[in-house]
């Protein structure tokens, strides 16, 4: 078995609505893969860590398929530009944006993201 | 204003190209376009036809893309034929009643099948040949028949003859004319291919017509008395004696028609009402010919669209009407001036008829190569048909000797001119090829196909069209880019070779080291990830890293299915294969299977593998289904790896009366020994008891079936889209030595394969083919057996199941939910629906708005 590694609490926190609201820790993202989070409305959202440690995070529907899947999809670099292939049909969208790069008239939203400050006290 | 609006009568092959052209030239976004379609199904592949007996559905015939009609706007009338023509008013009213004004009417009636005046041929049992429903009628008939006859012994009627002796019926033709395909071929071409036919078990009646078919008192055929005064019996009779263009709206109309039939129409396409335009089968064309092939159709319909548009074209003022059989298993093909009509030309003619071939090149004085007919070996005909109007580059009898009859090198489609037309259905040049590589960046022959269209008709023109592709990737100095992809210039192969050599044990290092320059230091993408982590998992044990395809970056390398370790569904859902060995299993574990999937609501199937697929799991469930699995002693059955899937096995020796050797023993050892192994693409395997086979061995990556001595190895397999037969690698093996050489195989294909390249489609890449591979694993000429069976020899001993692994560990059943800030959450879009006593994914929900999920435990906060 391997050791659950120490909680850092760093938060991974995204702009909703003008408020900053945290989804998860860092530690719960793995590089390169993705997550599936709830916003307070119960929109999903699909936040992930790119290699480089930033956080990035779009609506989680699939506009393709109508499924709830892109926080299953593989991340990856396009032109400099981090994207998830959906891991349905494998269209590719740009994290920064959320605009497809296979068929330009189809995005998903993107979400700001910032990793937050330690939360105060223990936790 | 409103839209103008265009109406087609007849949905055909070539009224859905002249959609297509329509919405190529945009005129769907400014016109309103009706479709009246007297079939009850959209346009279809009707030259393909006869392949529906060899398998393909009516639903594989269809010519009209999915979406295709809603996309554009196109509204579509099927089974509800137009009656009448009012041009007067520019109306059409079809059966059901409905009126439609038009702007512009276009006419793509086609044809019917000519059926000649002969007493009785209304019987029951009487057929045409055009329509899939008439195939669905003939099929069904011929279920209660021993016989069958066609009247007409032309390229229709030879097919219609393959279909009625694949029904397994006796079968005559009937042929007015004193030889087989009269139109297309000469004397001798038609000597050659009644041998053959007639070799085939088909009974040639050629100078002789019905006379009258007769019937029974119930009014079913019986037989059909003969021109010549003899008669044979019949119980069916399919009538394929020519068609006739089908006019008769026109008629109706007032239209102008020809003497012998056809809509006349000019070079513009248009009849003599310029509202009107005519196309297909059913025109006359310009030059007073009506065609019955669908190339000139095709060329028609682009004329037509064209001229709607109002952008510029050059006009249908004839076409070639070169043919190339495809069924019966007869290669006969005409082109040009088949018949030497040309005046001064000569004849250029080999012939041998113990093998039934004949070829006959027309060449004119100047040595022009004007046409031809090639029976029983047409494999020249993709070349010379567009050789033809030209000054062939070697000697024309050059041409016609067989191969390796002192033939010299084989002349390519490299030395055919730009404007030699290569596909002749869909009119595309060698120039028009070579553009889609150099200037539409093409790189593959799928990519070419779909770009020019070229073949995607009938399909006999591909090799050429296969060989030009490759040539001009090669020869544009590009030189074709064997990249994995973006990321990587190496090809798989190299890579598997960087990776063991220097024991590279992550994506990451091995990204940065030895990706493109641009890619370095980057994340990678989807197509490189997979691949590279599949090679690390086949090597783990041998470079000491951890075989656990969920460990550490390997957790991030994987497509979702193998992140998961179950199949990702169309609604979100997963579905699980437990393995069942050789397909064996005992009532116990059938027992848990049932009572899982009773418990959990999933819909049960039984697979193509012999085993049983659980569909319809969330995220969450799989750790509690997988728990129970694991606990009655099932492990994962990797139907969501690169890896082995199944070995299948027939009963074999134990209880079959026929089986030589125990053939389900040795699947479940040979299922045992390479599960779990990664490899570039899925793996499949099967074992049969003696030569009947059925297991399907033949269809497998590796086959084995057993022989009174020992087992027979066959290798590169494939069932799916292409499918193989596997070729035998070697004879009469015992256990052991079957068990060496299946070990040698495997690695040395795992180590030189591309992504994604099963073994049939890697047998047939790599030079030296089966042969070179029988060198390598057989006689072990690179002296690599040892090195092989080494690395084999650590994947058995370094397997575990991947599902008790993770169920042991927290950690990595913490990847299991569907939300990360809501863990107990179900998600609620994946839903279900009954469906025949069981469920299936309810897809209405996934189109409607998104759905908000509500829960109570969730954790984030909101915070300035
Ligand atoms: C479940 C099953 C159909 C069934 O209901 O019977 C099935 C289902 C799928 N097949 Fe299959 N195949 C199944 C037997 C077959 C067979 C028959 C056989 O194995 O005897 C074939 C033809 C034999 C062969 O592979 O050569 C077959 C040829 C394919 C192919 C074409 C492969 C090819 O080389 O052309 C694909 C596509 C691919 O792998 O790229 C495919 C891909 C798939 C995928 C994985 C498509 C996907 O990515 O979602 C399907 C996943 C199902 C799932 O989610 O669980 N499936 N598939 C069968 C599972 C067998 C098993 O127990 O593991
Ligand atoms: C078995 C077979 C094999 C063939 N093999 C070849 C081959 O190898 N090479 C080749 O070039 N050609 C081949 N052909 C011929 C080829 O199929 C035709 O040339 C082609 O289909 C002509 O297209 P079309 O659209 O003009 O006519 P069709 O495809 O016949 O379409 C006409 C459509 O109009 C419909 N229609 C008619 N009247 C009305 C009405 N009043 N209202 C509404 N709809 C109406 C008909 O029902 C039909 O669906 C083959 C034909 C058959 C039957
Ligand atoms: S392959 Fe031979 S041994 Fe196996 S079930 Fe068929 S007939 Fe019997
Ligand atoms: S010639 Fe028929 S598809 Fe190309």
């Amino acid at each position: 078995m391997t050791m659950a590694p120490e909680r850092t609490d760093v938060r991974v926190e995204l702009l909703v609505d003008q408020k900053w609201f945290t989804v998860c820790e860092l530690t719960d993202l793995v590089p390169g893969r993705g997550v599936a989070a709830l916003l307070p409305d119960g929109t999903q959202v699909a936040v992930f860590q790119d290699r480089a440690g930033r956080a990035h995070a779009i609506g989680n529907r699939d506009p393709f398929t109508g499924a709830y899947v892109l926080s299953r999809g593989l991340l990856g670099t396009a032109g400099g530009r981090p994207f998830v292939a959906s891991p349905l049909l494998k269209q590719r969208f740009d994290l920064e944006t959320g605009r497809c790069l296979d068929d330009e008239t189809v995005s998903v939203t993107a979400y700001a993201t910032r990793l937050g400050s330690p939360a105060p006290g223990p936790v | 204003m409103t839209k103008p609006t265009i109406v087609l009568i007849g949905h055909g092959m070539v009224g859905q190209r002249f959609l297509e052209a329509l919405v190529d030239r945009n005129v769907t976004g400014t016109a309103r376009v009706v479709v009246f379609c007297e079939e009850p199904r959209p346009a279809y592949d009707r030259v393909q036809l006869s392949s529906y007996f060899s398998g393909r559905t009516a639903e594989d015939l269809s010519l009209v893309e999915d979406g295709f009609l809603a996309r554009h706007g196109i509204e579509l009338h099927l089974g509800d034929p137009a009656a009448s023509v009012d041009r007067a008013a520019r109306t059409v009213t079809a059966r059901s009643g409905l009126t439609v004004g038009y702007d512009t009417l276009v006419l793509a009636t086609g044809s019917y099948p000519f059926v000649p005046p002969v007493p009785g041929k209304d019987s029951e049992g009487c057929f045409v040949y055009r329509t899939v429903e008439d195939l669905l009628a003939i099929e069904a008939y011929a279920k209660n028949c021993a016989t069958g006859t066609v009247v007409g012994g032309g390229l229709l009627g030879l097919e219609a003859a393959g279909a009625l002796k694949g029904l397994g019926l006796t079968t005559h033709i009937v042929e007015f004319n004193p030889r087989l395909m009269a139109l297309q071929v000469d004397d001798g071409g038609g000597a050659a291919l009644r041998r053959t036919v007639e070799d085939m078990g088909l009974i040639v009646h050629t100078g002789v017509g019905g006379k009258e078919i007769t019937a029974d008192d119930a009014g079913a055929v019986t037989g059909m008395a003969l021109s010549d005064g003899s008669a044979v019996e019949t119980d069916l009779v399919v009538f394929s004696a020519g068609v006739r263009p089908r006019d008769q709206l026109a008629r109706d109309c007032g239209l102008e028609v020809g003497e012998r039939g056809g809509i006349t129409v000019d070079e513009r396409c248009r009849t003599s009402d310029p509202a009107v335009l005519a196309i297909g089968e059913c025109a006359l064309a310009a030059d007073g010919r009506v065609y019955g092939l669908v190339a000139p159709g095709y060329e028609m319909a682009e004329v037509a669209a064209h001229e709607i548009a109002g952008s510029a074209h050059t006009g249908f003022t004839g076409a070639d009407t070169s043919t190339k059989l495809k069924l019966l298993g007869v290669d006969v093909a005409s082109f040009g001036d088949a018949h030497g009509t040309a005046e001064g030309c000569l004849d250029v003619v080999y012939s041998d008829s113990r093998s039934g071939v004949y070829k006959k090149l027309v060449v004119g004085a100047d040595g022009t190569l004007l046409g031809g007919v090639l029976v029983g070996d047409a494999d020249a005909y993709g070349m010379l048909r567009p050789l033809t109007g030209s000054v062939p580059p070697v000697a024309p009898e050059q041409l016609v000797l067989p191969a390796g009859a002192g033939a010299p090198a084989a002349l390519g489609p490299s030395a055919l001119p730009d404007e030699a037309v290569i596909c002749n259905c869909h009119n595309v040049t060698k120039g028009a090829i070579r553009g889609a590589v150099t200037d539409h960046r093409c790189t593959t022959v799928p990519e070419v196909k779909k770009c020019t269209k070229a073949g995607t008709g009938c399909g006999s023109c591909v090799k050429a069209l296969t060989s030009l592709v490759n040539d001009e990737l090669e020869a544009s100095g590009v030189s074709v880019d064997k990249g994995l992809c973006g990321c990587f210039g190496y090809t798989r192969a190299e890579l598997y070779e960087i990776v063991r050599t220097l024991r590279v044990t992550t994506y990451a290092q091995l990204l940065d080291s030895h990706g493109r320059e641009e890619a370095r230091r980057g994340d990678g993408c989807e197509v490189c990830k997979p691949a590279i982590g599949s090679i690390i998992a086949s090597l783990a044990p041998t470079l000491g890293a951890s075989g656990y395809v969920l460990d550490g970056e390997q957790a991030a390398l994987q497509d979702t299915n193998d992140h998961f370790l179950a199949n990702l569904q169309r609604n979100g859902s997963y579905s699980i294969v437990p393995r069942i060995p050789g397909g064996e299993i005992t009532p116990e574990k059938l027992i848990v299977i049932g009572e899982v999937a009773r418990d959990f609501g999933l819909y049960t199937k039984i697979t193509g593998g012999q085993r049983i697929d659980l569909f319809g799991a969330r995220v969450d469930q799989l750790p509690v289904i997988w728990a129970r699995l694991v606990d009655a002693g099932f492990e994962s059955g990797h139907a969501y790896g690169k890896a082995l899937r199944t070995v299948k096995s027939c009963v074999g020796q134990t209880w079959c009366r026929y089986g030589v050797q125990d053939s389900v023993r040795m699947a479940i050892d040979l299922e045992l020994r390479y599960r779990g192994l990664r490899s570039p693409h899925k793996l499949k395997s099967a074992v049969s008891g003696c030569a009947r086979e059925c297991a399907e061995a033949r269809g497998k990556d590796f086959g084995v079936i057993a022989t009174s001595n020992g087992w027979n190895l066959y290798v590169g397999g494939n069932g799916g889209a292409d499918p193989r037969h596997a070729d035998l690698l070697a004879q009469d093996l015992d256990d052991e030595g079957l068990i060496r050489l299946i070990d040698r195989f495997l690695m040395f294909y795992i180590r030189t394969a591309d992504r994604l390249e099963r073994t049939s489609a890697w047998l047939e890449r790599i030079d030296g083919g089966l042969d070179h591979v029988r060198d390598v694993v057989v006689d072990d000429a690179l002296g690599l057996c040892a090195e092989l069976e080494a690395l084999m020899a650590d994947h058995v001993a370094g397997y575990r199941d991947e599902w008790a692994e993770t169920l042991a560990d927290p950690e990595r059943l913490s990847r299991f939910v569907s939300f990360v800030n809501a863990p107990g959450a179900p998600d609620p879009t994946v839903r279900f629906v009954p469906e025949r006593d069981q469920v299936k994914p309810d897809l209405t929900i996934l189109s409607g708005p998104a759905i908000p999920v509500r829960t109570r435990e969730l954790e984030g906060t909101s915070s300035r």
